[in-house]
């Protein structure tokens, strides 16, 4: 086994923890580390395919580096945006779950 | 071997003017937002009739290459029939949404600045950009980015009011889309392992029904309906497009959804191999088969117009998976029909379904609640808007005529032609629920009002625009099928 089979495994481990936390768990904030596990589990499996650079042909790929940097700003922002929705949430509610189904807005919205 | 066609500039215009109009908006602030947005949309508008136009005269794809850099290493812009009729309906769409928002989202007199109309303002040209670039990106990466910037968008229109109630559902409306989009990039990253590009072009040469493309395509795929909320991943939708204001319902209704079905489009009928699509295809229909009966069912047993709108998006998006297996199984014709019924049908979903959600919205404002059981007095106040909203409601049913009945009618005949009539059972049992739901509130609507019912007059602008929308939804079925060639173009 070569170092980039045990990044291999390593990446689809963090999937599958990270798919396993998004789904299982009722907290948002939990929930916004998952999908950062989940989301690192897809990097670390771009960089293995970087490192061996299968498909292109070549001893080893940059271009999936690439993806990786672009893929990393928007995991950012999406935890970022993430984050300050479940802050407000908090603020409002008092809890950050989004576990039971809210009640259905009495008020109009136009 | 892509190369930059003359009018390939038309593409970078598409893509680069919102985006400007955004960050200039965003500088400029207050009044001056509204402005430059609603100059740039209606500038947008005019790109993208200048595209289809092209694109219809020469009947063949625009291209740009960018940085005139050759893909693998470089990437595409390219805008085919599917891309130009999209962006077309995007622009309409948006532009009527946008003059629409004219009141609500005014700076009132005074005021130097107000929040929810400057996210307004800067949001709308960002979504034009983010459905320009899930339109017309040739790189399944790129389109990964748009997918990104749709829901970010979305999100933020969504929020705009602030409200409490809107919060909860619109977080798990985010948590739905970032699972969705990771999805989506693993699939892209195991086809890049395999084939070393992510050219939309390039792969389609590509690809072979082994391992790492049919876990890739179930990964993407997966990721996609999460995002289209294909039953049985549907529940988000309801109470996050309900919740939302009228604005962002229609567009979030409309548009946002449309952006994953274009690229669900790309990823089965351009990267995956014919054998998986015909026998993956099937499957996907039956999803739309359950969504279309439950969603239907389900919207007609809602107490509150806003819900039942949301819910009838759920069925109308399982129509647009019925032309998976019909295309696929048929020949080379019945699988051009199943094509333009089913760009089509999402064509008309977004022009009857914009309209639907802006006319809720004014009736919800003027009678100060939703409540179908209590909308009488409504068409006394407001008749265009419950006759616009009406209208909206035949293109969904697809009686003619209407963009509604001719994508119907098309899926129909193509279901018949290839054998798969039980298609057609669906269809049409689809077709008399919606226009149970629709009965329900058009009759609600006609009834003579409540005593003590308030019903304030809404603004004759609004209405025109309403009423803008659901005629174009009409009239699409009234253009003659040849005409709608531009769809054709290019198609798999």
């Amino acid at each position: 086994m070569t170092g980039t089979d045990i990044l291999a495994l390593a990446a689809c481990g963090l999937v599958a923890i990270g798919l396993y936390g998004l789904v299982a768990q009722a907290e948002v904030l939990r929930k916004i580390i998952a999908f950062n596990l989940l989301g690192a589990g897809v990097f670390l499996l771009f960089g293995v395919v970087a490192r061996r650079g299968a498909g292109a042909g070549l001893a080893a790929d940059p271009v999936p580096q690439a993806m990786v940097i672009t893929g990393l700003v928007v995991a950012f922002a999406a935890t970022a945006l993430a984050l300050v929705l479940t802050l407000r949430l908090y603020q409002i509610t008092g809890a950050a779950t989004v576990a039971e189904d809210p009640p259905e807005p009495t008020a109009p919205d136009s | 071997m892509t190369a930059t066609t003359p009018e390939g500039w038309l593409l970078v215009l598409a893509l680069t003017l919102p985006a400007g109009a955004m960050l200039l908006a965003f500088v400029a602030g207050g009044r001056h937002a509204q402005r430059i947005a609603l100059g740039a949309l209606a500038l947008w508008l005019v790109i993208a009739f200048a595209i289809a136009l092209q694109v219809q005269r020469g009947g063949a794809p625009l291209a740009y290459l960018i940085g005139g850099w050759q893909p693998p290493l470089g990437m595409a812009l390219r805008a085919d029939g599917l891309s130009a009729a999209m962006l077309l309906t995007g622009a309409v769409v948006l532009l009527a949404v946008a003059l629409f928002g004219r009141a609500p989202y005014a700076t009132p007199r005074g005021a130097q600045e107000t929040r929810a109309a400057y996210a307004y303002w800067c949001f709308l040209p960002a979504l034009a950009a983010s459905l320009a670039a899930a339109f017309l990106g040739g790189d399944l990466f790129n389109l990964f980015v748009a997918l990104e910037m749709l829901t970010f968008t979305a999100l933020a229109l969504a929020c705009l009011d602030g409200k409490p109630s809107q919060f909860k559902s619109e977080l798990r409306y985010l948590l739905f889309a970032l699972i969705g989009s990771v999805l989506y990039l693993l699939g892209a990253g195991l086809l890049y392992g395999a084939h070393g590009t992510l050219d939309i072009a390039l792969l389609a040469g590509r690809t072979r029904a082994d391992a790492p493309t049919l876990v890739a395509g179930a990964l993407m795929t997966a990721g996609l309906i999460a995002k289209m909320a294909l039953f049985p991943l549907h529940l988000w939708l309801p109470p996050a497009h309900a919740g939302a204001p009228a604005a962002a319902s229609a567009l979030l209704s409309g548009l946002v959804v449309k952006g994953a079905f274009v690229l669900l489009l790309r990823l089965w009928f351009w990267v995956l191999p014919a054998p998986v699509v015909l026998n993956g295809g099937t499957l996907l229909a039956a999803l739309g088969a359950a969504a279309i009966l439950i969603g239907s069912v389900v919207a007609l047993r809602q107490e509150r117009l806003k819900l039942l709108v949301a819910y009838s998006t759920v069925a109308q998006m399982g129509y647009l998976f019925l032309m998976f297996p019909l295309l696929a199984a048929g020949d080379a014709e019945t699988a051009s029909r199943a094509w333009l019924g089913g760009v089509l049908q999402a064509v008309s979903h977004a022009l009857a379904k914009a309209a639907m959600f802006l006319g809720a919205g004014l009736i919800a404002a003027s009678l100060g609640h939703d409540r179908v059981a209590a909308l009488g007095g409504a068409a006394r106040v407001m008749p265009i808007t419950v006759i616009a909203f009406a209208m909206g409601g035949l293109s969904l049913m697809g009686l003619p005529p209407s963009g509604g009945f001719g994508a119907k009618w098309l899926l129909l005949r193509a279901s018949v032609e290839t054998g798969q009539w039980w298609w057609s059972l669906v269809i049409l049992s689809g077709g008399l629920l919606t226009g149970g739901y629709v009965y329900r509130i058009v009759a609600a609507a006609l009834a003579p009002p409540a005593p003590g019912c308030e019903a304030r007059p809404v603004p004759r602008a609004q209405e025109l625009c309403v009423l803008a929308l659901a005629l174009a939804s009409i009239l699409l079925g009234l253009v003659p099928l040849k005409d709608l060639g531009l769809v054709r173009v290019g198609a798999p």
